[in-house]
């Protein structure tokens, strides 16, 4: 039973101080929520590494100079938000890693992020539509996790919605145009759709741990961000004359749990090249 | 330099006009996009813009082939972040050279025909982890020798575009200095990747000023008009001056055995660079030239349906517009 305060001596001023200081966070305060935690960072950090890797595949190639920018650009947003998430993983799990031991030094199977993110880049088609269907749901699940009760994770997601609101405008915007196009970027646009479809229905499909986060007020349930997606979504393909794919999107699913298409083998090969061939050596 | 060999050109201008345009230049006035100029000094700003312009564009591919396999999350995103300011380098000189009269389409056709020329520095592999700090330092080191007087230019929009673009680069020096100073300082075998980087960029990055040009005509011209406020020789002493002592704190070895100091000029007595490799790897003949040029060229065409796709919309765009404005009246 907490103790109640004082009514006959109400102090206004402790009171108001009060209720603004932060709620005390989970992520500190209750240590079973740890291993969840841990998952649930390393989620976050693994898919915006992934995704920030295969952009940056696309370097000096891509199809105007404005695009190279921009692709260099988002890539380095998200190559900083897994600095962020992956270092306050890293702080979860105690153990003495770093936020580059989990980037460098995890197998495929350690590996959290939606197999989405890993699909190999193909054409500028579907770059840029698993970008936007990527985005449409990074910023539904950012604007949720602002609210976190954890303020540290919180206070990452605060600094990524910034950036993140710019990746959707301008991949909702280039869909559009490029849906609505010629004949010829209209048949991509349409192809990258539906071989990208199947692998959407992962960002919604909750376990145990997020069903942990959640309760603890964390991180929202996934299947709670699947109404404003799909509003978005919505809305840009018809506006791009693509309209919503009629077949199941639930059907490409396990990047989340560890378990992966065979692409992801290859990307980490190349990206831990360094890091596994000369172990413990600074760069 | 990014623009390595070009050739000035002669102007058949009234005599009278060029005279009072030499006195502008002399007085130190910038010289704007709709006043009068020589056609020669349009047309070889043209080549010399567009020369530094396709050097910053393809200068992407050699530091883009280490972003994939970047060490740590940090090394990862300085390296995207400084190949980011390569093509906005690019994006600038092109837009200044826009303002001479041709476009950024017929610019990249010269590039992709091969009529143009870039750096040859950019045909050269990056073959460890340590060239990347051996470009940053050597090859934007370099490009700083010689972009930091071309803020004096004459051109108004080029000195700009130089004045930004130097701005970013002592940044890219820096974070390549860096790499170098940790595989120096590093394992052996790191140590081993720099001193190999350094022998195999040291060379390349001393013709990047270009060949001795004291006695060339064409030179003498563009110093007149200040589109070159050095000669190649000039920025080549100057480079190694400077070059030298940063090896030296490193621990690394420049491969030079007629490297010494010498007090009369205050400056280093070095070898010239193998000038017939040079000319090849100008004629197409370098280790990597193939494949740069061949992937700016895969990048522009498999890019076609993209470009022709947004025109498309923008057409479309502002055919409704106009359909609507005509129905709203
Ligand atoms: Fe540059
Ligand atoms: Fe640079």
């Amino acid at each position: 039973m907490p103790s109640l305060p004082d009514m006959t001596t109400p102090n206004v001023e402790a009171l108001a101080a009060d209720a603004r200081a932060p709620r005390p966070d989970p992520a500190e305060t209750v240590p079973e929520l740890k291993p969840a935690l841990f998952e649930g960072l390393c989620r976050l950090g693994d898919s915006t590494l992934v995704l920030g890797h295969r952009l940056s595949e696309w370097c000096g190639k891509g199809p105007a100079l404005e695009e190279d920018i921009a692709l260099a650009n988002i890539a380095l947003d998200l190559i900083g938000h897994t600095q962020m998430w992956l270092g306050l993983a890293a702080e979860v799990e105690e153990a003495g890693r770093s936020a580059d031991d989990l980037a460098y030094l995890r197998d495929a199977m350690r590996f959290r992020n939606l197999l989405l993110v890993e699909l190999p880049n193909g054409d500028m088609a579907r770059t840029l539509m698993r970008q936007f269907l990527f985005d449409a749901w990074h910023h539904e699940m950012l604007e949720r996790l602002t609210g976190s009760d954890s303020a540290r994770v919180a206070e990452i997601a605060v600094k990524a919605l910034k950036e993140v609101r710019y990746h959707l405008e301008r991949s909702s915007d280039l869909v559009i145009r490029l849906g609505d196009g010629t004949a010829e970027s209209h048949r991509r646009m349409a192809g990258a759709l539906d071989m990208l479809w199947p692998y959407t229905g992962e960002m919604f499909a909750g376990d145990g741990t997020d069903a942990a986060l959640a309760e603890a007020g964390i991180a929202p349930d996934p299947a709670s961000l699947h109404e404003a997606w799909h509003g978005i979504v919505t809305e840009v393909l018809e506006e791009a004359t693509l309209g919503v794919p009629e077949g199941r999107a639930d059907v490409q699913k396990g990047g989340r749990q560890g378990r992966h298409t065979e692409h992801l083998g290859y990307l980490l090969a190349e990206m831990q090249f360094l890091q596994r061939a000369y172990p413990g050596a600074e760069w | 330099m990014y623009a390595q060999m070009v050739k000035s050109e002669a102007s058949n201008d009234d005599p009278g006009m060029l005279a009072a345009f030499q006195a502008r230049i002399d007085r130190g006035d910038k010289i704007e996009p709709k006043e009068w100029m020589p056609e020669g000094y349009r047309k070889t700003l043209i080549r010399q813009i567009s020369q530094h312009a396709h050097s910053e564009i393809v200068g992407q591919l050699p530091e883009g082939n280490w972003i994939t396999r970047a060490p740590t999350l940090q090394r990862k995103a300085i390296l995207l972040a400084k190949v980011q300011d390569e093509a906005g380098h690019g994006l600038y000189l092109y837009s200044a050279a826009e303002t001479l009269g041709i476009s950024r389409d017929e610019m990249f056709e010269q590039l992709h025909s091969g009529r143009a020329k870039y750096s040859s520095i950019f045909n050269y592999p990056t073959l460890t982890w340590a060239d990347m700090g051996a470009v940053g330092w050597l090859v934007d080191g370099a490009a700083i020798m010689n972009q930091v007087p071309l803020q004096r230019t004459s051109y108004g929009p080029y000195s700009r575009a130089m004045i930004r673009i130097c701005k970013e680069e002592s940044f890219h020096q820096r974070q390549g200095y860096h790499i170098m100073m940790k595989m120096a300082r590093g394992t052996e075998a790191q140590r081993e990747m720099a001193q190999d980087a350094l022998d195999r960029f040291w060379y390349p990055a001393l013709m990047m000023f270009g060949p001795s040009d004291k006695d060339s005509v064409h030179s003498q011209q563009s110093m007149a008009w200040k589109i070159k406020i050095n000669t190649n020789d000039e920025l080549r002493q100057r480079f190694v001056n400077e070059t030298v002592p940063q090896a030296e704190f490193l621990g690394l070895t420049v491969p030079d055995p007629e490297l010494r100091w010498n007090p009369d000029k205050e400056g280093y007595d070095f070898s010239q660079p193998d000038w017939d490799e040079f000319f090849e790897v100008l004629k197409g003949n370098g280790p990597c030239n193939r494949e740069r040029l061949g992937a700016r060229v895969r990048a522009w065409e498999d890019g076609a349906w993209f470009r022709e796709g947004l025109t498309a919309y923008a057409d479309k765009a502002a055919q409704r517009r106009a359909g609507a404005a005509t129905a709203a009246e």
